[in-house]
């Protein structure tokens, strides 16, 4: 993997030093996204989960176990979707 | 090597002006879907509401199923009925008219969701920021600063970073990640869909067959736009009554 992102470097060096500069933006970009993504996965994995176990334990409180998900989805996602903002406003 | 031209971001959202060109009231395909969303709503619980039967039939129906879902799944939870009852018909034009405006996302001949622009999600997210500090001053009077900054039950020592925290929360965080959250996520689904859209037709052009597997990507995600477009608007519904419930009374 490291590897292969030097040897990519070392032909965006041979290149000019404009596309250089769009090619580190685009990494850049990529891997934010990416890593601002993993965090919110393992956070919303983790709500749906105990939310799950929540309505299987004890199915007339469904609704309300339901609805405080959502509501934790939408907290944890912001994170996420903060991280695909960047993404868009890194773009070349 | 597909011959696969992406168009670039910036012209999946912006749209010619066709109408009043160059004046602030310049009319676009993203002001045509607003407008649209704005009559519609009025339709549904105008039309709707106006001749009130006893068995519903038509608008009537979808009005009473709206307003139902909204009492009981958004209100009831939040709120409560008996405190939130006067919220009812605020919130429920507002579900509605944010779930008209994400849903032109997957009406054919349109595609386009109108919240993928900032414009409507921040200006509604003022909306909702002056509607809960207005609760919050009227239920609270002057101490509702106060309570907001202040969380009960926290250390001396860490007292000022918290009520830092607290006070860019309410002023700027809530409304903020409100409005980021719509829009990033209708952004979102319409860059899927386009990317979609896009290689179905490269590959339909170069070799037909390889054209099935993204289209019937295609066709899933665009069941998952109208699932999104729904849960978007449900979730922004809710946090306005969560933060109007927060706003109406201290935390104990």
């Amino acid at each position: 993997m490291l590897t292969f992102l030097l040897a990519q470097l070392a032909i965006l060096a041979q290149t000019a030093a404009g596309e250089m500069e769009t090619g580190l933006k685009a990494i850049g970009a990529g891997l934010g996204y990416g890593l601002a993504a993993v965090g919110p996965g393992v956070g919303i994995g983790i709500v749906v989960g105990n939310a799950i176990s929540a309505m299987a334990r004890q199915p007339e409180a469904a609704g309300v176990a339901r609805t405080t998900m959502f509501l934790g989805i939408a907290f944890t996602e912001a994170l996420a979707l903060i991280g695909f903002v960047v993404f868009i406003l890194l773009l070349p | 090597m597909l011959a696969l031209e992406f168009p670039p971001i910036s012209h999946l959202f912006e749209w010619p002006e066709f109408l009043f060109e160059g004046t602030p009231i310049a009319v676009n395909k993203t002001v045509v879907i607003y407008l649209a969303a704005f009559v519609l709503t009025l339709i549904v619980f105008g039309v709707g509401g106006s001749k009130k039967k006893l068995v519903p039939s038509g608008l009537q129906t979808i009005a009473e199923v709206g307003i139902d879902f909204v009492e009981n799944s958004i209100i009831e939870p939040t709120l409560g009925i008996a405190h939130g009852k006067k919220f009812l018909p605020f919130l429920t034009a507002m579900f509605f008219f944010v779930f008209f405006t994400n849903i032109f996302e997957v009406i054919p001949f349109i595609q386009f969701p109108a919240n993928s622009r900032m414009a409507l999600p921040i200006f509604l997210a003022i909306v909702v920021w002056l509607v809960y500090n207005y609760q919050g001053f009227k239920n609270q009077g002057i101490a509702y600063m106060k309570n907001a900054i202040i969380p009960p039950g926290v250390p001396v020592a860490i007292l000022p970073l918290v009520a830092l925290i607290e006070l860019l929360q309410v002023l700027i965080i809530r409304p903020a990640s409100l409005a980021i959250r719509l829009w990033a996520n209708m952004v979102a689904g319409h860059l899927l869909l386009v990317t979609f859209s896009v290689l179905s037709a490269a590959l339909w052009d170069s070799t037909k067959v390889g054209a099935v597997l993204p289209f019937a990507v295609l066709i899933l995600m665009t069941g998952f736009e109208i699932l999104v477009s729904f849960l978007q608007a449900f979730i922004f519904t809710i946090l306005t009554a969560v933060y109007i419930n927060m706003a109406s009374h201290a935390e104990h």
